[in-house]
């Protein structure tokens, strides 16, 4: 098996390692790359869009093709994971500042959703969070986004005072929070294992 | 789901890491208003530098630098959707207080300003937003992490635009490192030791001119901290960087990088992003400047796209040559 990490910019080795910890303790013979270029993604049998600035990574992944190769891997029902930025980028529809900035989504994952929705960095914080099939999880929000409006056929895994923060729809699943910056690899685990659908 | 407020943690040492990391990768732009930040975040910065003035407006004008106006600040973060970064004198923790209450994201306790205190630099562990410090060496990155540091980035020779200081930073830290892995094990705690000492120099001086003798390790020297738990402190970092081989923290280039080629010499360097003062907006055309500079970073590696994006940017900045540059001149000798 092969995961690619999308490495435009934003947390990629911290997503390299979790995977890594993920296929050992899984047992899976795999490897994981990190990409910032285009013919990647499509040799590989899941990818991960990583934290960092949505804004950033958008540009760069839409104007080198990689984007087409991560709808392209979707649509062939292959897992796709996005965290924080990376599921801003998965969704269908954004908000002003989405719109404001002009940042293209891949709109692979039916919600709307919210940039910044818990404010600033001084509001950034960690919570122990209810995650459905994973139980309770050490979550890390940074400047993160929210989802605010849930599409048909989209699975609700977690929310967090008024918003979603976890959704899946099929082999797509969007974090508002960042798993791959705690030990934990359990949703990394969760999420390899929807390559078995 | 019911969350009982207490559950909530803010300000964690993870949180503000965790902010750095998701900087990797990316160039944060110096600006001066709103237009020139909203320029930034069009070309692709993940951040920008809130200022009052860039670092070679800064040097040129003279004078004590400080803190930016807040009102400006404030313009700046109304105007984009990515992080503001704004800095603070090396030091001067009610500047500091300052710029977390109106919302900054991260903190640079900056030596283009002009330092409050040849003491100390600010215990920033005791903040809840983060911070990044500028290193010449191991021993000075070290302490900034030791004191709650999530960020560090060389400090170059700001306003310059010659990136040969930056260079040297990179490679002093990159080779002290090397170094570090090298030592037997308890050989470090003599570094630890050595670095620590910085800390114990006011002290010392008082017990010198008091005639009281020698600094010890029960002595309270900075905050609350004696020169003990501060030598231990340091002693857990420089064994984390050797057992990881880099610092566990984000590190980033800064001060004097110019032209695409600079910002992507740096990545290869082995620098995590790239900090870029007066470079774009005192270049010729600053839209194309900073685009072509976030191509560079994130395409290092690649000399093709370094060219390709290179060509026919019109003038770069000035420039200046760090060699004649007098002592008092040269910004990266404030803050040890």
């Amino acid at each position: 098996m092969r995961v690619a990490v999308i490495g435009v910019q934003g947390d990629v080795e911290e997503h390299v390692i979790a995977v890594k910890k993920t296929l050992k303790k899984l047992g899976i013979d795999g490897e994981v790359v990190a990409t910032r270029r285009a013919g990647v993604v499509s040799e590989s049998d899941a990818v991960i869009i990583p934290g960092g600035e949505s804004t950033t990574i958008s540009k760069l992944i839409f104007s080198d093709g990689i984007a087409d190769e991560i709808i392209e891997l979707a649509e062939s029902g292959k897992p796709v994971m996005g965290t924080c930025a990376g599921l801003i980028l998965l969704s269908k529809y954004g908000d002003e500042q989405v719109i404001k900035t002009d940042t293209r989504l891949l709109g692979l994952l039916n919600v709307r959703v919210k940039r910044n929705a818990f404010g600033r960095q001084r509001e950034s914080f960690q919570v122990e969070l209810d995650v459905k099939h994973i139980g309770r999880f050490d979550a890390v929000f940074i400047r993160a986004p929210a989802i605010v409006e849930v599409g048909k056929n989209v699975e609700v895994l977690a929310r967090f005072e008024e918003y979603v923060v976890a959704a899946q729809e099929n082999n797509i699943l969007g974090l508002a929070f960042h798993p791959e910056l705690t030990d934990d690899t359990r949703i990394h685990e969760y999420f390899l294992r929807l390559n078995e659908f | 789901m019911k969350v009982n407020l207490e559950e909530l943690k803010f300000g964690t040492e993870l949180i503000k890491r965790g902010f750095a990391k998701m900087q990797k990768g990316g160039v944060i732009m110096d600006v001066t208003n709103a237009e020139q930040a909203a320029i930034a975040e069009e070309a692709g910065a993940v951040a920008v530098m809130a200022l009052h003035k860039v670092p070679a407006d800064i040097r040129s004008a003279g004078g004590v630098a400080r803190m930016a106006d807040p009102k400006k600040i404030q313009e700046i973060i109304d105007a984009v959707t990515i992080p503001v970064m704004a800095k603070c004198r090396i030091g001067h923790i009610a500047e500091a207080r300052a710029l977390e209450a109106l919302g900054v994201d991260m903190i640079d306790e900056s030596e283009v300003l002009t330092p409050a205190d040849v003491f100390f630099h600010i215990d920033k562990r005791k903040f809840v937003v983060p911070f990044v410090c500028g290193a010449r060496s191991l021993g000075e990155a070290v302490r900034r992490i030791w004191e709650g540091a999530a960020m560090i980035r060389t400090k170059g020779e700001a306003g310059t635009g010659n990136v040969v200081e930056a260079v040297k930073h990179m490679r002093l830290i990159n080779r002290a490192i090397d170094e570090l892995r090298r030592l037997p094990e308890e050989r470090i705690y003599d570094v630890a030791e050595k670095y620590a000492s910085r800390y114990a120099e006011l002290t010392s001086a008082v017990k010198g001119d008091m005639g009281l003798g020698e600094v010890g390790r029960n002595d309270v020297v900075f905050e609350e901290y004696t020169l003990g738990e501060i030598i231990d402190g340091i002693y857990k970092v420089l064994l984390e960087i050797r057992e990881i081989g880099r610092l566990p923290v984000v590190n980033f280039a800064a001060g004097g990088v110019a032209t695409p080629a600079d910002a992507a010499l740096m990545m290869q360097l082995g620098a995590d992003g790239v900090f870029v003062g007066s470079g774009i907006f005192k270049s010729s055309n600053p839209p194309e400047y900073a685009r072509a500079i976030v191509e560079a970073v994130q395409h290092y590696d690649e000399p093709e796209v370094v060219a390709e994006v290179s060509k026919g940017l019109g003038e770069a900045m000035k420039g200046l040559d760090v060699f004649k540059l007098s002592e008092e001149e040269r910004l990266q000798t404030r803050g040890v």
